[in-house]
């Protein structure tokens, strides 16, 4: 591999990665504060890129369709939040999986019913639709490095929510102890709404950003919700740092498993790395429960 | 009293099953099932299919030879265990006369048993496995469609005739992957300077574009089927490589259900395609202006050809005069393929697998802003199968 498309892999890895990020974060914050496992998560992936298609349709600006398609996904979110899954934070897992699994039935129905099956039109903004060279010979696609910045600023944006501000003080010590936060005062059923809904909105920006590189059709938030689930587990349940650590080292270690092992091999080798990691760190990496 | 008024009863129903059944004599209906793919990310392939199959059912008038014809419609879900389930019951419970419909081979491999067993016959409006095509074909088996390497070959031929030195091609780790590049290289004889497969329903190609601009070929061909597709077509191009290296595929790839969620990124793709709404006859006429008509969109491939193949059975259904139980008459009449094909020219090989012709297409868009496959030119006239000599078909 010469070092021109090693750069370019690289940068694929990365790209990759940070758009798992996108996703697992609100994941994690959920799984690790609430002790629910959403697996409608991918659904909000789902929604936020059809709300994002319907607004370009209607307003003809991908810019102006982000902004109304972000809290539009959020508010989804909330409603999923306050309608069902309040009433299952104190059952079972099993309980969450198959109720968060009918959410997943219920949401591909009705987009099928607004949308119909034949998968719909996300262009990729004008502004962003070439490619930049990066250097001599390396022309990389401008929107994928626009997936690149977004990812890392919200990554950014994120940790100096959680590390230095009081909200973020109070996320924290909801993911570490429910019950010892609870009796020192903070409000736990209004974080759980919070970060519900700004999981969702995290959700909903990933699969907007991924509307103009991939098919915009009903179910499209499974597969990445699988792989989502992976980055959760290595990075430690709850762990925002954890997340963003594990979603770049799946996006890399897939990106060059896929070119440089036989296929078959290729698209276990995420599942392998798993293996190991939790066979070494049973909590993944950065573990929140001590 | 009791005793009375029950027997009564029984002799009513009786009565009335004697009725019932008299009727039936008289008027019974030919049975069809259609099983195929209705719902999740496939649904579209199953709706485009089963609108197709209705609309040659609409233009025979609901009837073979004056008999009337009753359709049940089953979702195999993507299955081959729920494909096999349907058949089982459309089968025993509903006493169907011929199954067709099912979109995937993997399905049809599992549903096929018990129709074939049970004498019925099995008309495909899609999927034509090449095990079928070979040793294992069975008269009351035809594929209505193509014998599926058919879709490749003609693409694999033009390559050839073009003289494209460096040929990369990609598809996806499943057998009809495997299938459709070994058509390619069935007729394609020049380098082939990559062969990949890829993960099924794999999401992000970036890695392997990044790969495909590092090994500079000459041509790319591809086989991605349903949402694969849209993914891969619009990475190549937001990558910047569709202006430099030429894009090839089957018609399936970016047929009418893709088309317009690709959009811009898919113009200026070459096509291979057994049928194009362009084919200049009366019956392919017909089918478009009807079906653009009955279901507000232009038709896929898919559709054109389960139209395609309900005029075959209605054709040969009408041949019996609606005596469809007569099997060997019915199978000598499908056999002989008398109908006004859309595509065009159409007979049947020994192995029960389509004589066809093959074109080439390029997307384009047309004077209303739609993105349409333009046909441009016939690669190749009366394309066989490659399986047929292994066929010994019984006579019926």
């Amino acid at each position: 591999m010469d070092p021109g498309l090693f750069v370019e892999q690289s940068l694929n890895g990365v790209q990759l990665g940070v758009q798992l990020f996108l996703m697992s974060a609100g994941l994690t914050l959920v799984f690790g504060i609430m002790n629910l496992i959403n697996l409608a998560h991918g659904s909000l992936y789902m929604a936020g890129a059809f709300f994002a298609a319907a607004f370009i349709k209607l307003t003809g600006s991908f810019m102006l369709a982000l902004a109304l398609a972000i809290p539009a996904t959020a508010i989804l979110g909330a409603l999923m939040e306050l309608v069902v899954l309040r009433r299952f934070y104190g059952r079972s897992h099993l309980d969450q999986v198959l109720v968060t699994f009918g959410l997943i039935l219920v949401f591909n129905d009705l987009v099928r019913l607004v949308w119909g099956v034949v998968p719909v039109a996300m262009p990729t903004p004008e502004f962003l639709s070439g490619s930049v060279t990066i250097f001599e010979g390396v022309r990389y696609p401008a929107f994928r490095l626009a997936i690149l910045a977004v990812g890392l600023l919200v990554a950014l944006g994120l940790y100096v929510v959680v590390v230095h501000t009081r909200t973020g003080m109070w996320i924290r010590a909801g993911a570490s102890n429910r019950a010892m936060a609870s009796a020192l005062g903070v409000d736990v059923q209004l974080v759980f709404g919070l970060v519900f809904a700004a999981g969702a909105a995290l959700a909903g920006l990933a699969g907007m950003m991924a509307g103009p590189i991939t098919a915009v059709q009903v179910g499209m938030g499974e597969p990445i919700l699988i792989l989502a689930l992976v980055v959760t587990v290595i990075g430690g349940i709850g762990s925002i740092r954890g997340a963003f650590i594990a979603a770049l080292m799946i996006g890399v270690v897939d990106t060059f498993g896929r070119v440089l092992l036989p296929p078959a091999l290729g698209s276990m080798v995420i599942f392998m790395l798993m293996a190991v990691i939790l066979a070494w760190r049973p909590k993944g990496l950065f573990p929140v429960h001590a | 009293m009791n005793h009375a008024f029950r027997l009564a009863g029984v002799a009513a129903t009786a009565l009335g099953l004697t009725l019932a059944s008299g009727s039936a004599f008289a008027q019974s209906a030919i049975k069809i099932g259609f099983i195929s793919t209705m719902s999740g990310p496939e649904g579209v392939l199953g709706q485009d299919l089963a609108d197709g199959f209705k609309l040659a059912m609409k233009h025979a008038g609901g009837k073979f030879g004056g008999r009337p014809v009753e359709v049940i419609y089953g979702d195999d879900l993507f299955k081959p265990d729920v494909g096999r389930q349907l058949a089982d019951k459309m089968i025993e419970s509903d006493k169907v006369q011929i199954v067709t419909g099912i979109n995937f081979s993997n399905v049809l491999l599992a549903a096929l048993k018990p129709v074939l067993d049970s004498g019925a016959f099995y008309i495909s409006t899609n999927a034509g496995p090449s095990i079928l095509a070979g040793k294992q074909c069975n008269p009351h088996f035809f594929a209505g469609a193509f014998q599926n390497d058919q879709n490749y070959e003609g693409m694999g031929q033009y390559l050839k005739d073009k003289g494209y030195k460096k040929v990369y091609l990609m598809a996806p780790n499943y057998p009809a992957g495997k299938d459709m590049l070994t058509g390619v290289k069935r007729y394609y004889k020049g380098d082939v300077s990559g062969e990949v497969y890829t993960a099924m329903g794999q999401l992000d190609y970036s890695a392997e574009i990044a790969q495909i601009r590092a090994a500079k070929p000459d041509a790319v061909l591809v086989f991605y089927p349903g949402g694969m597709g849209i993914n891969f077509v619009k990475q190549y191009a937001q990558a910047g490589l569709k202006e430099q290296i030429p894009l090839f595929a089957g018609a399936a790839v970016v047929d009418q259900t893709i088309l317009p969620a690709v959009g811009e990124a898919a113009v200026g793709m070459y096509t291979g395609a057994l049928w194009s709404e362009f084919l200049d006859n009366a019956a392919n006429k017909r089918f478009t202006t009807d079906f653009e008509a009955e279901y507000k969109r232009i038709p896929s491939p898919y559709a054109a050809l389960a139209y395609d193949t309900g005029r075959l059975m209605s054709a040969a259904g009408d041949q019996v005069g609606g005596k469809i139980e007569d099997k060997a008459a019915f199978q000598k009449a499908l056999e002989a393929a008398k109908f006004d094909s859309v595509r065009g020219s159409f007979r049947f090989n020994t192995n029960h697998m389509p004589i066809q012709d093959y074109y080439l297409t390029r997307i384009e868009k047309d004077s209303k802003g739609r993105y349409v496959a333009a046909l441009k030119e016939k690669i190749m006239t009366d394309l066989t199968d490659a399986y047929a000599g292994d066929c010994k078909m019984p006579a019926p």
